[in-house]
């Protein structure tokens, strides 16, 4: 950031002068003048913090606290909701499914990642297409993702299953055994790298060439060059990449909606896709249980927080930042 | 991942391993390397030429073979929409029959010419909204310098972590007190009051302008507002690019916030006009697999066109969004 130069500067050639009592009052009018412009300028997003974000986590606190069904009053029930989150067999279910859906989906995410942008990084003048081809699907409406995915794994005719089958292998029912769901919309997932490739292909590629050339003359060789210089140098882009898709991974909703939940959408068991936002959105907007809703919501905000701060202080150790002492 | 990088750059004892280089890897003495050095440098410049072709050609074989399989959900999705009804899933790539009847068809199931138009407005709307007021804040944190700066600055980069999911409802239940809920209105309006992430964008954007110009025209006689809107904004018109395609992409594709605000199919977006085919046509419907199929094709190719249109600022605000981390 760039510091407090320009009115150190206006301050020094203030000092030139000697100082008059009319020239100061002319400079602090000249400076409210300047506060007041800043905040219009940044009115937009002040009010927008106020109405939409910071009224909304303390009413959703409240609300968490209440029983509120949108039509009546909200009626003050203390903890009730949060004791309730205990005993709700779907809570467990549904946090369950979202971790695990996270802990599967987030790490081979990320490798799916790195190999296509190593890949590209190396293919010399056509990475620019092959950045293009894999960054498409990101392009694609997930309503649309979710639809694909009913389709592709379909299964007695989906795509997969059919692929499967010239190798000798018998797909399972991706979109209706439970046990296979959730893998499925892992792999469905996996279609969607794009934007991850491209963080990555770009840490890649500011990676000094010295660096390596350097590495060469040590002897060093492609695996350790790997190991010693482009993993540390594209780390923090790697942790980047890690937190975002957890982040998203807990709040998984449009592709499993899309495919398990909805109107009509009721004809067979659809547990192993109900995810924690999933749950709360039934809640919220089809119960009308807004106040158990408020407080599912914080649970997963404090789950999220708390993943986010296992994942800050593992990074420590992992994560090399340029320009920092080596710890 | 060990953090082997000191900063005199890196200096291991590295003479005990192999230097694989070429696809003979040979153990080298010492003394034996440096008497055949110079005749040597040749063949292995040689060999490591036509290596790293070979390599290079294996890579690319490999991406051509992931592209394919990457693209092949689109071709086949597109594919699907011209079959017939009984032959969606025969995983051909060509059509054994092949019909435009989907499109037509699904024309008259569904108010897809309503659709497209209700998210037409929505993404101008929002794009135009968000952009502009997302310019205003940044050069706000920008160009001016008062107390209090470096708190309201680390509110905004802290309204970016905070998950969707904790505001939700009560910011529907503003909309609802307003009497907006069932219209267009909180699908965008919103974007009226900047958004953090775009804040930041076009933030770090601005800070990289030249200062002076902007103190020049100050002493010209521009006015506050002068210098933002005639100096900074045209100067910041890449940035601008990015948010504004970033946005149209998060909107056009935007489906929860269609199942919260929407009710009457008149009002639907193509997100959720399309989840409302799916629960009709689909398992839990009559299985007109050919409609969805086609009304997918129609929702997505907007997205593909306007992809190619700006990809460069797609690419370069993807990047970006990477290396604040």
């Amino acid at each position: 950031m760039r510091g407090q130069s320009s009115t150190a500067a206006t301050d020094a050639v203030a000092a030139l002068d000697p100082i008059s009592p009319d020239r100061e009052r002319r400079q602090r009018a000249a400076r409210r003048r300047n506060v007041l412009s800043a905040l219009l300028f940044l009115s937009p997003w002040i009010v927008g913090f106020a109405v939409f974000t910071a009224w909304p986590l303390i009413y959703s606190a409240y609300l968490s606290l209440t029983d509120y069904d949108v039509i009546n009053d909200p009626a003050f029930v203390g903890f009730e909701n949060y004791a309730h989150l205990f005993e709700d067999p779907k809570i467990a279910l549904a946090l369950t499914n979202t971790l695990l859906f996270t802990a599967v989906q987030v790490p081979l995410y990320v490798v799916v990642s790195l190999v296509l942008a190593l890949l590209i990084n190396q293919a010399g003048r056509g990475s620019g297409f092959f950045r293009t081809m894999f960054f498409l699907p990101k392009m694609t409406p997930p309503v649309a993702v979710g639809i694909l995915f009913l389709l592709l794994f379909n299964g007695q005719n989906g795509l997969i299953n059919t692929v499967l089958g010239w190798f000798g292998l018998a797909g399972p029912s991706w979109t209706t055994d439970p046990a296979w769901v959730k893998p499925g919309l892992v792999l469905m997932s996996l279609w969607t790298v794009g934007a991850s490739v491209i963080i990555l292909l770009a840490a890649l590629q500011n990676v000094p060439m010295e660096l390596y050339e350097s590495a060469r003359l040590d002897g060093a060789g492609f695996w350790r060059q790997s190991f010693s210089v482009t993993l540390p140098m594209i780390s923090p882009a790697i942790f980047f990449v890690v937190v975002v898709n957890t982040i998203a991974g807990l709040q998984t909703f449009d592709e499993a909606y899309t495919a398990f939940f909805g109107a009509g959408n009721t004809t067979y068991s659809n547990d192993a896709a109900l995810f924690y936002v999933i749950y709360l959105f039934q809640q919220a907007f089809q119960f009308l249980h807004m106040g158990y809703a408020s407080a599912m919501a914080w649970v997963l905000f404090v789950v999220i927080m708390a993943v986010t701060a296992v994942q800050l202080i593992v990074s420590r150790r992992l994560v090399y930042y340029e320009g920092e002492a080596p710890r | 991942m060990s953090r082997v990088l000191p900063h005199g750059g890196p200096d291991h004892d590295c003479e005990r391993e192999p230097f694989p280089s070429g696809p003979l890897p040979t153990i080298e003495q010492r003394q034996d390397a440096q008497d055949a050095e110079a005749g040597r440098a040749r063949t292995r410049a040689a060999r490591a030429t036509t290596g790293r072709r070979v390599r290079r050609a294996v890579i690319v074989a490999c991406l051509i073979a992931l592209t394919v399989v990457f693209a092949y959900p689109f071709v086949w999705l597109v594919s699907a929409s011209f079959k017939p009804r009984g032959e969606v899933f025969d995983n051909r790539l060509i059509p054994k029959t092949f019909t435009l009847e989907n499109y037509v068809e699904v024309w008259q199931q569904a108010p897809l010419g309503l659709w497209l138009l209700n998210t037409l407005i929505v993404t101008v709307l929002a794009a135009v909204t968000v952009t502009f007021s997302s310019a205003m804040v940044a050069w706000g944190f920008a160009y001016y310098r008062f107390r209090g700066r470096g708190v309201l600055f680390g509110l905004v980069l802290a309204s970016m972590m905070l998950p969707g999911a904790v505001t939700m409802i009560p910011t529907f239940l503003i909309w609802n007190g307003l009497g907006f809920v069932g219209t267009l209105v909180p699908m965008w309006a919103q974007n009226l009051f900047a958004s953090a992430f775009y804040v930041f964008l076009l933030r770090q954007f601005m800070l990289t302008l030249p200062r002076d110009l902007f103190d020049a025209a100050r002493v010209d006689g521009a006015t506050q507002w002068g210098v933002f809107w005639r100096i900074a904004l045209p100067l910041t018109k890449p940035a601008l690019a990015v948010t504004l395609v970033f946005e149209v992409q998060a909107v056009w594709t935007d489906l929860m916030r269609a199942l919260i605000y929407l009710r009457d199919s008149s009002t639907f977006t193509i997100p959720r006009g399309l989840k409302s085919l799916v629960d009709a046509f689909g398992f839990g419907g009559e299985r007109h697999w050919e409609v969805i199929v086609t009304a997918s094709v129609i929702a997505t190719i907007p997205m593909i066109i306007v992809f190619f249109l700006a990809q460069r600022q797609i690419i370069q605000g993807v990047s970006t969004s990477g290396l604040k981390g």
